[in-house]
């Protein structure tokens, strides 16, 4: 293995594992019912919704290359799927996926 | 120890039909071609899907060593990006967290926190004693992680085959289920309006400021949503 790969992924799990190790142990002194715990809960939620529309609207990796209006078309296609099949979650993935690469395709 | 029934029981939990493990799979794909591209070898791929496990942090240490980035650079970079995991692990453990289990558990299983992981658990916890949900939650740990591998050596040995237009289907799909799943999970107005206000302020103050978006827009979009839930049922 090449060293400085080894070394980018050892330094990139360590700055990984310390959010979670931290977290531990602040869980340590939280009650499930409190109101921090709840306050927890709500920026959890609100952090994962941010990082989710970041990568849809400003996306890094491959993503780059597809148009925002391909990117937007497909997450509400894809919504209305989630509706339409009574919430499932595995239909509209798999619909995501065929969509953008046709869309990436022809568009 | 580890009791093995509800390990178990959370290692089959991606097997339901409504599982995360083909999107998870397809997101590994992705980036198991894209470390071959980058020059990795399959066992440093492996060994970066294993340590790491997940996808935002991976993405970030390929494009900083793109760009011919420090080691102390990809540190900050990745401990910017993933600190996320902090608020998650917070709002998961305390339901974890039981007097007879030996702490060893919560630090080891701590590594499986990421959002398909921490989705599942929050599904599902209910239906576990709590004395043994971390034993149930290293089950579901072990199995993301298992199809993470699985999916970046897929990704590793696959990738001359993939053309442009499915790589960027196969990265589509990971947000696309998230996002799905968070608005299943919303159910409360607070977690209602955290979901709203995220995907709102995430990219609004992308803007002004990309390092710390994630983490501001996470900090004021919940807060704001716990203040008026808490104001709501009071």
């Amino acid at each position: 293995m090449s060293a400085n790969i080894v070394y980018a992924i050892l330094v990139t799990s360590f700055a990984t594992f310390l959010s979670r190790f931290l977290g531990v142990v602040s869980s340590q002194g939280i009650k499930e019912t409190s109101k921090l715990f709840r306050w927890f809960n709500c920026l959890a939620y609100a952090t994962l919704a941010a990082l989710i529309a970041r990568t849809i609207i400003f996306p890094a990796g491959v993503l780059v290359d597809s148009t925002y209006s391909s990117r937007l078309i497909v997450v509400l296609l894809s919504l209305l799927v989630f509706f339409i099949s009574n919430k499932n979650y595995i239909y509209p993935t798999i619909f995501s996926a065929i969509c953008m690469a046709i869309i990436n395709n022809y568009i | 120890m580890i009791n093995k029934n509800f390990f178990f029981k959370g290692y089959k939990s991606i097997l339901t039909h409504d599982s995360p493990a083909i999107a998870l799979t397809c997101c590994f794909i992705a980036i198991g071609a894209l470390f071959k591209n980058l020059g990795f070898n399959i066992q440093e791929s492996i060994f970066s899907t294993i340590l790491t496990y997940a996808l935002p942090g991976s993405l970030v240490m390929a494009e900083s060593m793109l760009i011919g980035a420090s080691l102390f650079n990809i540190f900050l970079a990745v401990w910017f990006v993933n600190a996320r995991l902090y608020p998650m692990t917070v709002s998961l453990f305390p339901l974890m967290m039981h007097r007879s289990q030996p702490k060893w558990k919560y630090y080891f299983s701590c590594h499986f926190i990421a959002v398909s992981a921490w989705l599942i658990m929050r599904s599902n916890y209910k239906q576990i004693p709590k004395k043994y949900r971390i034993d149930y939650w290293i089950g579901i740990g072990s199995a993301t992680v298992s199809v993470s591998v699985l999916g970046t050596y897929i990704g590793f040995s696959f990738s001359d085959y993939f053309n442009k237009d499915m790589m960027i289907g196969l990265a589509i799909l990971n947000p696309v289920y998230f996002l799905c799943m968070m608005v299943g999970a919303s159910k409360t107005i607070q977690i209602s309006l955290s979901v709203a206000l995220g995907i709102i302020l995430g990219p609004v103050i992308y803007l002004y400021s990309p390092e710390w978006s994630i983490l501001l827009a996470g900090v004021i979009g919940g807060t704001i949503a716990y203040l008026i839930g808490e104001y709501s049922v009071s």
